[in-house]
């Protein structure tokens, strides 16, 4: 199996977090401080990337602004020639600590919305306060000049403030907004009779969007996920397992997606014993889902296999407990129909609790049954 | 459309970069990275944000001895679509 080298990578950087969204991508099993890669841990991986074929760094977490390391490692990253994009809620972020990543190199911020009003961003985010915070980090940014995209994360309960988060991101300068729609792995899985769209609301959301990038169109860029269980065909997901991108894990684990722990039988390499470029050519978790030997039917013999690479490996390991099996959003897949009526039970729950994640070293909630 | 009068720019967050590892010219933008063919290398090189399309595409026409209306319209599209994606904008 010949690789390509990858494009992007993943950074995060800790899983410490002030929110604690109920969506959290992080795994249920969150990663310690004491477990974090140290900071030059950190820089000898962001050159190893860029010798790779690494272009565009993410520097995610958690919340990497709780790393008080944070602007060296920027500028560790753009000495080694890397695009750094800092993936954040804006907490943690002030006035000064702007200015020294700006004075870093810092060459892109992706502020996340959990909601357009105080109350339903608090309420998701599961912290008061945040979001007056965050407005305030938005308007440093616009005044320094960061470009910057608007992260809105949507699901059942603010899906109706779409159309206000569009005119934000407007209103904050940004030049590109994504919009969506919760994806569920990891904490999401738990949160799915709270956050699962309904239909209705997945449709108005494809309309608003085909509207606002006609009238937006050369101001504002907007990007798309749509409702996945609502979908006939699957996500490309990852562009395609190793093919594109990879991800680090707090401890250092290196991750074919952000999702992969979820799969019991995958074992991950670490860069404190491997260099990321064996990693990424020989290490067996991404050679596990390497281009299409491994598929089963419908998609071995599907001619879309190339373009969607079966979809997702974490939600078909969810969903149908085989991790090679068809992502059961496909159409084919023979666990489609289950897979739309229980979004659309889950969409009609209206008593269910939100779980919020959990601190690193705590133990995960369980809802009160 | 972008005419001989308009000056264009890289905003912020837009950069080109040389991949060592491909050996080849990209352009780097917020989540993308956009490889560059030669032409379209030779033109993003010459964007400064002081002179015109008009003044840009003479002087690729000069330096690549072509006549500087096939530059034009070769590099249009090209830098309409950069404009509409916000990666390339135009002065006020
Ligand atoms: S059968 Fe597989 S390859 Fe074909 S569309 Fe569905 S997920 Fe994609
Ligand atoms: S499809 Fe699966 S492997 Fe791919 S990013 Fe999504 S969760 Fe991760």
């Amino acid at each position: 199996m010949s690789a390509r080298p990858p494009i992007a990578m993943l950074a995060e950087l800790t899983h410490r977090c002030p929110l604690s969204c109920p969506y959290c991508s992080n795994p249920l099993e969150l990663a310690r401080q004491e477990t974090e890669l140290g900071t030059d841990d950190w820089c000898r991986v962001f050159r190893e990337a860029a010798d790779l074929g690494v272009l565009q760094l993410h520097l995610s977490g958690g919340e990497p602004a709780t790393r008080r390391d944070l602007v060296d490692l920027i500028v560790a990253a753009r000495e080694a020639g890397l695009y750094t994009n800092l993936i954040t809620s804006g907490i943690g972020l002030n006035e000064r600590r702007l200015h020294a990543l700006d004075e870093a190199g810092l060459d892109h911020i992706q502020l996340s919305l959990q909601g357009t009003t105080p109350e339903m961003a608090d309420e998701i985010g599961g912290y008061k306060g945040g979001f007056a915070r965050k407005m305030q980090v938005a308007a440093l940014i616009k005044e320094i000049g960061f470009p910057l995209t608007l992260n809105a994360v949507l699901h059942r309960r603010n899906l109706h403030q779409l159309p206000r988060a569009i005119e934000m991101a407007v209103e904050m300068g940004a030049r590109r907004i994504e919009v969506a729609t919760v994806q569920f792995h990891g904490w999401a899985l738990k949160n799915r009779d709270a956050l699962m769209p309904t239909m209705e609301q997945a449709r108005d959301a494809d309309a608003i969007v085909k509207d606002a990038r006609k009238s937006l169109k050369g101001t504002l860029v907007i990007d798309y996920v749509p409702a996945d269980y609502h979908s006939d065909f699957p996500k490309r997901c990852m562009g395609g397992w190793g093919t594109t991108g990879l991800n680090v894990a707090p401890d250092g684990e290196v991750l074919p997606c952000h999702a992969a722990q979820s799969i019991p039988h995958l074992q991950f390499d670490n860069v404190r014993e491997k260099s990321l470029n064996d990693i990424w050519y020989n290490g067996s978790a991404f050679n596990a889902y390497r281009g299409t030997d491994w598929m089963q039917e419908p998609c071995r013999s599907c001619d879309m296999k190339l373009k969607d690479f079966g979809g997702c490996r974490c939600q078909a390991m969810a969903v149908v407990g085989d991790a090679a099996a068809t992502d059961p959003v496909c159409i084919k897949s023979p666990h489609h129909g289950a897979l739309q009526s229980q979004a659309d039970d889950f969409s009609h729950n209206d008593t269910a609790d939100l779980i919020y994640r959990s601190a690193p070293g705590k133990a995960v909630p369980e809802p009160a049954e | 459309m972008i005419g001989p009068d308009d000056i264009p720019y890289l905003p912020r967050g837009v950069r080109l970069h040389f991949d060592r590892v491909r050996d080849t010219w990209v352009l780097l933008a917020p989540e993308r990275a956009i490889t560059l063919d030669q032409v379209g290398q030779a033109i993003l090189a010459e964007i400064d944000g002081a002179r015109s399309f008009g003044v840009i595409t003479q002087a690729l026409a000069a330096k690549y001895n072509a006549p500087a209306e096939e530059i034009a319209k070769d590099s249009a599209g090209f830098l309409g679509a950069l404009k509409d994606r916000r990666f390339l904008e135009l002065q006020p």
